[in-house]
């Protein structure tokens, strides 16, 4: 059992209610558990067209939209899955769910576009597959379709075709559309927002704090508190787990997490910047951002994950570490007391140990310039899209004037108890050209580097195999680029 | 307006894209009052509950009782088969196996009071896998065979010989809508159940006798499902029967809903099968015999498993003419969940024993894996191993011949070579395989169909008959059939949820031929309806019954259509002129028998076909792979609906395709499964979609003697999917030398491990 809390200070506080716009109406929900899931919140309340498929971010199926802000002074919708959301998380916020869409009996553009061409068989997916589509319907300066936009749904009848003809058949929203009306209004701010309610099974704290000095004030009154990111993890072990948390410190709205910037030092990272938000603004700046970003996880997840949320949770299979390893990353590490900064590498303690200590928190991530001259990610999983890695692996290599390797850094994951590098590999290559002799030296390392497991994704042999599979596929690559140029 | 045969969409698909239509687990909440239950499920794969302590759960907010066996007021057993399947036992025989179900006011207490209750177990011997099964003599079952000619002195006789051992996996249904039922009681005690069911009917049957009442006291519901693949057929009988006995102690209405890890850890999946084959065949690959020795693992009860295994035997010939043969199987009995019904029914697994030995056959002789199916083809005039003479077989070169040229295979074939040569890292591979596939129930009796059609004095008609929805949209060509047989307007046509009291004793929609058996009954009833009206109709146009037409909600005479009645006013006067507006219809497939025991018959009413060419590319450094194209031409007869069946097929294969190359379910050395929910259990997403994807059905291809000339089209094509699964075995013999004369071995599903394995083994030759 979690440990209960007691905070004598708590029923003194005037609490705002949990307030939200739902389908253009005001919600107030009052004596909720702020932890419950938006997905159970909407279906209690009667919105059943939202569906639970798996309660844990897979299929897309309990998808609803977000209005957000755009950072460019406007809002765009974002399509995130609601079985991942505290019901906390909405407070403030304003949201669409399917019932939502249809104006005076007739069909959304997206629903009739669905409806129209056999996208629906069973129809259980189908609602989320509309939500997916709604946002990619009002995406900004949207020239064609972007069949990544469906990659965060699953189907178990169509087969996708007709889903993709019925994405592929979206005009442009009419003039006069009242949704892309409301995306020239303000976007709602997320302010600093906390709530405590007493349910049958213990109390519930959920705190949104809007900056850092917030944050450690509600750290030092709940200090076993969870700290929540993007929660696309921590939900799924609410879900999946059932681990539940008297109190729980939401950090997507801390202001100083959000800020990311790239300079002539490097790239900052804060560590509550959506993975969707990085891709775009970065990925040309850090190609290898936009190889490992489509892969790391859907775009549903991938509009809610963060790197920080990923790093602090230590995930050995984690797809953002074995990147930012490669990219040899430091983090940057906040308290009360200051900051400090460590290498990405030294991070990682242990099974899903990191070198936070109580009171402190992920800041930032801070990729070093410069940039390596070649770099790849690649990732083995049994489906492609929207999985999580067998194995993942990071090459970066730096070179000098002459062509040497002057660094060389190999991330992996899925491979060892955390995120690791391959340093005996690296060092094989360093001060050397990329020539038979010296890859060949590398791969021996890299076959003797980790001892890794078997599990339902794959066997120790294959992991085994694919840590230096991985690395030859590199170099291949390489290759067909110099034979390209 | 003909609406039989047009493509229309979903008729729920408006309802589906705005929310609006409602799933089992959606009514909840228009139950105030309701309470929800959780299972205690076993921790091992095989053990005995020697004690239950209950007392921290009773001290959970909200907890209202935990179900036992005392509880039962009927029989508390729910095997559809026979008796084997305690609802709340005493003796847990698969692991996640529910003994208990805790109720209480909220899910969320539910979940918690079962948690808290201990149970104390003697864990018991387990048995994992068929090849354990095997060795432990663990048997579900007598063993079925099928024998035609000395298999054994046809195999010393044949020119060449091979055998093999082929292990083909399970396969989780995961419909995206998890098992569900509420139950309540209605006026004087009658117990209404609302299941996601395909089959209401055993729905009703199965809770009826854990109640201990008659069965017209219980009325089972089917809304529609959020899919079903067989995995509903049986397996949504002990959700119901729980939701049941709790709603009979609490007097109030419970609600079962399983979520998505209790549904994957409880219930059954497609069948892994063993199979030993012994193949003799000539020097131009032609089969001489075949002894084929299947072994299905059932899990821990019977359900389906015989008729599964049946269906594996009847298909074990595919496409080929197997001259002599001996073809058994054995159901057996392991501690994991109810192996159940999964689109094929056994038929994939059957299938796919004899297109491995066709690929083994071809590479023995080094010839063409196509060539070498082409020489095995059935002609006119063939029968099965069965008896059964096949029905159109020229339907398979049509088939075949149709997609070798639409793919361009030919072409294709040099451009893989040659792509091949040129690249050692990346290699591709392209395969056809043809598919037939038995129509009807293999157990007779249940080869008939009910339906009910009440026309109201407006005009307006509704329709009720004994299918159940999932997805397939059996609903939507009910209604162009009905609208079609009344001419009336579609939207004229009410087409009401599925429950047992309008239409009795129905089978389960499965077998893919809901369409063929209640479109048939549907159109019975109609005709009834329409000849009464027509009778009314004449004496008012002053015709003879044989020149009126119906058609746009309008009934008139042919030859002067000016002399005319809409067809809401024939309603009322056929009313007020006292003529019944209702009327029941009612199908029996003709000439279906089989001999269990001789292993002859007719099982089937007639054979769909289907052939399917697939190219896919393999990353040889990670075994991970793709389809870059895939073809398909398939025979659904006349289509009664040909957007729907398009989608049948493409979802089919889609599935199939996960099956072959995706879908692994692991379980470690306990009997645990591991792959318990969808970040570990990985089917298709749009990503895996072939990259190119064409599908045609075949054209002029009636069916006499079914509804509209069509086909079934449910089943079929899944496995079409083998084509894919050949394309990557064909990408794999690029890594090697070829021709080597030796088999290339590929276990399934071919995950991305698996065509490494694969591959790494063809490259250390």
């Amino acid at each position: 059992m979690p440990q209960h809390h007691h905070d004598s200070t708590k029923k003194k506080q005037p609490m705002k209610p949990l307030e939200f716009s739902l389908n253009g109406e005001r919600v107030v929900a009052e004596g909720v558990d702020p932890t419950e899931t938006l997905l159970s919140f909407l279906r209690r309340r009667g919105l059943t067209g939202t569906k639970e498929g798996c309660a844990e971010g897979e299929c897309g199926a309990c998808a609803v939209v977000l209005r957000e802000d755009d950072g460019e002074g406007g809002s765009r919708y974002v399509t995130v899955n609601s079985c991942l959301l505290m019901l906390g998380s909405v407070a403030g916020r304003e949201l669409l769910s399917v019932e939502g869409l249809a104006r005076e009996g007739e069909l959304h553009p997206v629903q009739a576009a669905m409806a129209r061409g056999g996208a629906s068989q069973c129809g259980y997916c189908t609602p989320g597959f509309v939500m997916s589509l709604f946002s990619e319907y009002y995406r900004a300066d949207r020239a064609a379709p972007e069949p990544r936009a469906i990659e965060g749904n699953l189907c178990r009848c169509t087969g996708y075709r007709p889903i993709y003809d019925a994405l592929e058949s979206l005009g442009a929203p009419a003039e006069d559309d009242v949704f892309l009306a409301r995306l020239k209004q303000e976007p709602p701010k997320l302010g600093s927002f906390g709530i405590h309610t007493h349910t049958p099974e213990g109390e519930r704290a959920f705190h949104r704090p809007a900056d850092l000095h917030e944050v450690f004030h509600e750290l030092a009154k709940h200090p076993d508190a969870k700290l929540v990111a993007g929660g696309t993890d921590v939900l799924v072990e609410a879900n999946q787990s059932h681990r539940r948390w008297p109190a729980v410190i939401s950090l997507e709205a801390v202001s100083e997490l959000r800020e990311a910037s790239l300079d002539d030092t490097g790239l900052t990272l804060g560590a509550a910047v959506p993975l969707e938000q990085i891709e775009a603004r970065f990925a040309s700046a850090l190609p290898v951002l936009g190889e490992l970003l489509p892969l790391f996880a859907s775009p549903l997840i991938r509009r809610r994950a963060t790197f920080g949320g990923n790093l602090a949770n230590a995930s050995p299979i984690g797809d953002g570490a074995p990147t930012l390893l490669a990219l040899d990353a430091e983090v940057v590490i906040a308290s009360s007391e200051g900051e400090r900064r460590l290498p990405l590498a030294d991070f990682f303690l242990g099974y899903r140990q990191t070198a936070l200590s109580p009171g402190e928190i992920l800041r930032s991530v801070f990729v070093p310039r410069p940039f390596p001259d070649a770099s790849h990610f690649y990732k083995v999983s049994k489906r492609v899209m929207d999985d999580i890695s067998t194995v993942a692996a990071c090459f970066c290599l730096w070179r000098g004037e002459d062509g040497a390797i002057t660094r060389a850094r190999f991330g992996y994951g899925g491979v060892a108890a955390t995120p690791m590098r391959a340093r005996d590999a690296e060092a094989a290559l360093e001060g050397h050209a990329l020539d038979p002799a010296h890859v060949e030296a590398a791969a021996e390392a890299l076959g003797a580097a980790f001892t890794p497991i078997d599990d339902h994704r794959g066997s120790a042999e294959y992991r085994g195999a694919m840590v230096v599979a991985l690395f030859e596929r590199f170099v291949h690559d390489l290759e067909q680029a110099e034979v390209a140029r | 307006m003909k609406y039989v045969g047009q493509d229309l969409p979903h008729e729920s698909a408006r309802l589906h894209v705005t929310g609006e239509a409602l799933y089992t687990d959606d009514l909840v909440t228009r139950f105030p009052g309701c309470l929800h239950a959780w299972p205690v499920q076993s921790p091992h794969a095989h053990a005995r509950v020697l004690g239950v302590d209950a007392s921290a759960a009773e001290a959970t907010p909200g907890f209202v009782r935990l179900l036992d066996a005392g509880d039962v007021p009927g029989e508390g057993d729910t095997g559809a088969a026979r008796k084997d399947e305690p609802l709340f036992p005493n003796e847990a025989c698969y692991e996640g196996q529910p003994v208990r179900w805790a109720l209480a006011e909220t899910e969320e207490a539910a979940r918690l009071a079962a948690t808290r209750v201990v149970v104390e177990w003697e864990v018991l011997p387990a048995v994992l896998g068929v090849r354990a099964a095997i060795e432990a003599e663990s048997y579900l079952a007598d063993e079925i065979a099928i024998r035609r000619g000395d298999v054994a002195s046809a195999l010393e006789g044949a020119p060449h010989r091979l055998s093999f051992e082929l292990l083909v996996g399970g396969q989780e249904q995961l419909y995206l809508e998890t098992q569900a039922a509420l139950v309540d009681h209605d006026e004087n005690g009658q117990v209404v159940v609302h299941s996601s069911t395909q089959n209401p009917t055993e729905t009703q049957v199965i809770v009826a006798r854990v109640l201990g009442l008659p069965r017209s006291r219980v009325t089972c519901q089917s809304l529609r499902m959020g899919g079903g693949f067989g995995g509903k057929e049986t397996q949504a009988n002990p959700i119901a029967s729980v939701a049941a006995v709790g709603a009979h102690v609490t007097h109030r209405p419970v609600r079962v809903r399983l979520d998505r890890q209790r549904d994957i850890s409880s219930t059954g999946k497609r069948h892994p099968f063993l199979g030993r084959l012994d193949v003799g065949f000539d020097d131009a690959g032609k089969l001489v015999a075949v002894d084929a020795k299947l072994f299905a693992d059932g899990g821990y009860s019977l359900d389906l498993t015989v008729p599964i295994a049946w269906r594996a035997l009847f298909h074990l010939d595919n496409a080929y003419l197997l001259p002599s043969c001996s073809l058994t199987a054995r159901a057996m009995r392991t501690n994991v969940p109810s192996n159940t019904a999964f689109r094929g029914f056994g038929g994939p697994q059957g299938m796919l024993m004899i297109e491995e030995a066709m690929d083994r056959v071809a590479r023995a002789l080094d010839r063409s894996p196509l060539e070498v199916r082409e020489a095995n083809f059935y002609v006119e005039g063939d029968k099965t191993p069965y008896g059964l003479e096949v029905r159109h077989p020229e339907r398979i070169r049509r088939v075949w011949d149709g997609v070798l040229e639409s793919s361009e295979y030919e072409a294709r074939r040099a451009e893989v070579d040659a792509f091949n040569a040129a690249h050692e890292h990346t290699k591709r591979g392209l395969a056809i395989t043809p598919v037939k596939f038995g129509i009807s129930f293999t157990t007779a009796f249940f080869n008939q169909a009910g339906a009910l059609v009440l026309i109201y004095a407006d005009g307006s008609v509704q329709l009720n008959h004994g299918g159940t929805e999932m997805g397939q949209g059996l609903h939507t060509k009910m209604r162009q059939i009905a609208a079609q047989e009344l001419g009336v307007l579609l939207d004229d046509v009410r087409l009401m949820p599925t429950r047992t009291d309008k239409v009795p004793n129905t089978s389960a929609t499965a077998a893919s031929s809901g369409a063929d058996l209640n479109g048939a009954a549907v159109r019975d009833a109609c005709q009834k309806l329409r000849a009464r009206l027509a009778e009314v109709a004449a004496a008012e146009l002053g015709a003879a019954v044989d020149e009126l037409s119906f058609e746009d909600a309008c009934v008139f005479v042919a030859s002067s259509p000016t002399r005319s009645m809409a067809f809401g006013e024939l309603a009322q006067k056929a009313y007020l002129e006292r003529v019944q507006l209702s009327a029941t219809g009612y199908y029996k497939t003709p000439e279906i028998s089989f001999d269990e025991a001789a292993g002859r018959g007719r099982p089937f009413h007639y054979f769909a076909y289907g052939a399917a060419v697939s190219e896919v590319e393999i990353d040889g450094f990670t075994g991970q792979h793709f389809v870059r194209r895939a073809d398909i031409l398939h025979d659904v007869g006349d289509s009664l609906s040909p957007l729907l069946d398009r989608g049948q097929i493409e979802g089919a294969f889609v599935q199939g395709m996960g099956w072959l190359t995706r879908e692994e379910l692991r379980r470690d050395a306990k009997g645990r499964l591991g792959t318990r929910g969808l970040s570990t259990y990985k089917i298709p997403g749009a990503d895996d979609m072939p990259k190119d994807f064409r599908v045609a059905l075949l054209p002029r291809a009636t069916e006499p003697g079914v509804v509209h000339g069509s086909k079934a089209v449910g089943e079929p094509p899944l496995m079409l999917a083998i084509s894919v699964r050949e394309a990557l075995r064909d990408a794999v013999a690029a890594f090697g030398d070829q021709p080597s004369g030796e088999a290339v071995e590929l276990a399934t599903p071919a995950t991305p491990e698996a065509v490494w394995r694969a591959c790494r083994a063809i490259q250390g030759r």
